[in-house]
């Protein structure tokens, strides 16, 4: 559960570890009934109405101002996001 | 003169085709509307967010299209928002602490449809957090929306305040968004047509993502009409989504049916109702008879895979939402709560700012999704994905629409489903719907008294047809509502019941 809540940058409490460690033990004895299904000779399904990649000419389109955007932001500084420390300082 | 107190009670093509015409102005309809909204709306918990400046902006802009000359085929109709679609200058909070505060910096291609078509923003309404639940009681907001026919009762979900708000005559029609069962569910439990297109139909641009391979936004409304003429003016390709369909749209307003004649309705034998409550069991054998009477043969078809449709949606959906709800890490919008170093800024933002429901998602999501078990659960899902939606194409080669219940149960009590799957349940047969992308809606199809209740509930019949033929599944919906009357024949009681 820690290695999950990790790889989902989640911070959990002991508690939080304990109660969805059940419920997640819970939901994946649900989910295995599927086993039963033999899929062997059935392709995955992405996406269901068939599509292809989209694109579009390479040229500027509008869109918000960078003002706009970092307007939304908790933290901006000099037209960047601004955010903690990423990398360690040198000992 | 001033518009009627009942305005909100009208349909849209009434209030429509009065301002069209010139009877009524769109501004009056906003001052009938402001009168009895926030009031009405103190007990029923629909909305977040009045938006009654924005209200008055935009039915001066109608006003003078009208003035102009133009015909608008929603002029002056008053519409609620789910709260997870973007609208410009307004708050657009998911219903999740991380987005509470959160201003949407443009508009979504749905909503600005709607509003460019003569649509009046009343405000934007209450959600289970990111689209996540059955009932609205995941929203991590202040509101709680209650069922406008019994307000102890949930009013289901997750678009749970735009359904409430239609079926509790705060709004003439609403936008939903729906993943696997987000606007059926909900419509069945609060008496209103509750439309999902096919998947790609209308635009999911600015519409905030929870499941990208499921998520359809549609209408809310109180008969068949309504929703058909909702969806004719939102629908369509957007370059804006790259998943919007690019594919010839049929209008469907216009060509609702009277009868079912010439038309074969699957009843599917996996979906037989023998088991449920017997009041809920003779509700849909009595629809299903008359679907019969108005024309249609009834055949039986199987669907063997469709069991596996909440398994399968519970491995897809959550990996999409970890995947998509990823973007939610405090650097570019929404809540940040500061850590010694970048992780720990992510790990305690994303801690406070989701609700359980949605930590759940994620976690079972990233599980699925990661390094040795990405065959066994995410694949594995993806494949049983094509053989729920093969078994629908098979069973259309036998009938040309499906009917079965929308909903497990009629609305319950709050706090009912605290198991987590005791609620997944509810969604068991919208879900294996969604999976193939299919187009379907839930009609009222009567009421029950649900066991220890004392009040009638409504119930929803699903009806489902093959991707693409809205039309038809409209046409067909509109007959039977036609025939049946049955939103018509349960009066709201008096909302203001003293809680």
């Amino acid at each position: 559960m820690r290695h999950v809540a990790k790889l989902a940058r989640l911070a959990l409490s002991d508690a939080e570890v304990i109660q969805y460690g059940s419920q997640l033990a819970g939901l994946l004895t649900f989910v295995d009934e599927l086993r039963e299904l033999d899929t062997e000779h059935v392709g995955a399904t992405a996406q269901v109405v068939e599509s292809r990649n989209v694109v579009r000419p390479d040229a500027l389109a509008p869109c918000l101002s960078r003002d706009e955007v970092l307007g939304a932001a908790p933290q901006a500084q000099n037209g960047f996001f601004r955010v903690p420390m990423i990398i360690a300082a040198a000992e | 003169m001033a518009a009627p107190a009942d305005i909100l009670t009208r349909t849209a093509r009434e209030i429509a085709r009065a301002v069209n015409a010139r009877e009524l102005t769109a501004a009056e309809i906003v001052d009938a509307v402001i009168a009895v909204v926030p009031e009405r709306n103190r007990d029923l918990g629909a909305y977040l967010t009045l938006t009654p400046e924005l209200m008055r902006e935009h039915a001066q802009g109608v006003d003078a299209r009208i003035a102009a000359g133009e015909t608008l085929s929603l002029a002056g109709v008053p519409v609620a928002i789910k709260d997870n679609m973007c609208l410009r200058g307004t708050l657009t909070t998911c219903g999740s602490k991380m987005l509470e505060t959160w201003i949407a910096p443009y508009t979504g291609t749905a909503v600005e449809r709607l509003l460019a078509a003569g649509g009046l923003p009343i405000g934007k309404t209450n959600m289970d957090e990111f689209a996540m639940g059955s009932s609205c009681e995941n929203s991590a907001l202040w509101a709680t929306t209650r069922n406008p026919y019994d307000l102890d009762r949930v009013p289901g979900g997750s678009s749970g305040g735009s359904a409430a708000a239609v079926g509790g005559a705060v709004a003439t029609i609403a936008l939903g968004s729906d993943t696997g069962g987000s606007i059926r569910e909900p419509a069945a439990f609060c008496n209103v047509v509750g439309f999902k297109p096919t998947y790609g139909r209308v635009s999911r641009y600015g519409l905030i993502a929870f499941a990208s391979s499921l998520d359809q936004i549609g209408p809310f409304a109180r008969t068949v009409e309504d929703a058909a003429l909702t969806y004719d003016a939102i629908a369509g390709h957007d370059p804006m989504d790259a998943t919007s369909l690019n594919a010839p749209l049929q209008s469907t307003v216009d060509h609702l049916r009277t009868d079912l004649r010439g038309l074969r309705v699957g009843i599917v034998k996996e979906f037989a109702t023998a088991d449920l409550d017997a009041a809920i069991d003779a509700c849909y054998q009595q629809a299903y008879a008359d679907l019969e009477h108005l024309g249609a043969e009834l055949v039986e078809v199987e669907l063997p895979t469709a069991k596996y449709g909440l398994a399968t949606y519970y491995l897809i959906a959550p990996a999409e939402c970890s995947s998509n709800l990823a973007r939610f890490d405090g650097v570019r919008y929404g809540l940040r709560v500061d850590g010694a170093d970048v992780g720990e800024m992510y790990e305690k933002t994303r801690a406070a700012g989701f609700g359980p429901e949605v930590k759940r998602r994620i976690l079972i999501g990233t599980y699925a999704l990661s390094s040795g078990y990405y065959d066994a659960y995410y694949v594995k899902a993806q494949k049983a994905r094509t053989a729920i939606a093969d078994d629908f194409k098979r069973a259309f080669a036998r009938c040309d629409l499906i009917a079965s219940p929308a909903a497990s149960s009629p609305a319950f009590t709050f706090n009912a489903k605290s198991d987590p799957v005791a609620m997944y349940l509810m969604d068991y047969y919208t879900i294996p719907v969604s999976l193939a992308g299919l187009p379907s809606l839930s009609v009222p199809c009567g009421a029950v008294v649900p066991e220890g209740g004392t009040l009638p509930m409504p119930m929803g019949l699903q009806l489902a047809s093959p991707l693409f033929t809205e039309r038809l599944l409209l046409g067909a919906a509109h007959a039977y509502e036609r025939a049946t009357q049955h939103a018509a024949k349960l009066p709201l009681p008096q909302i203001a019941k003293a809680k």
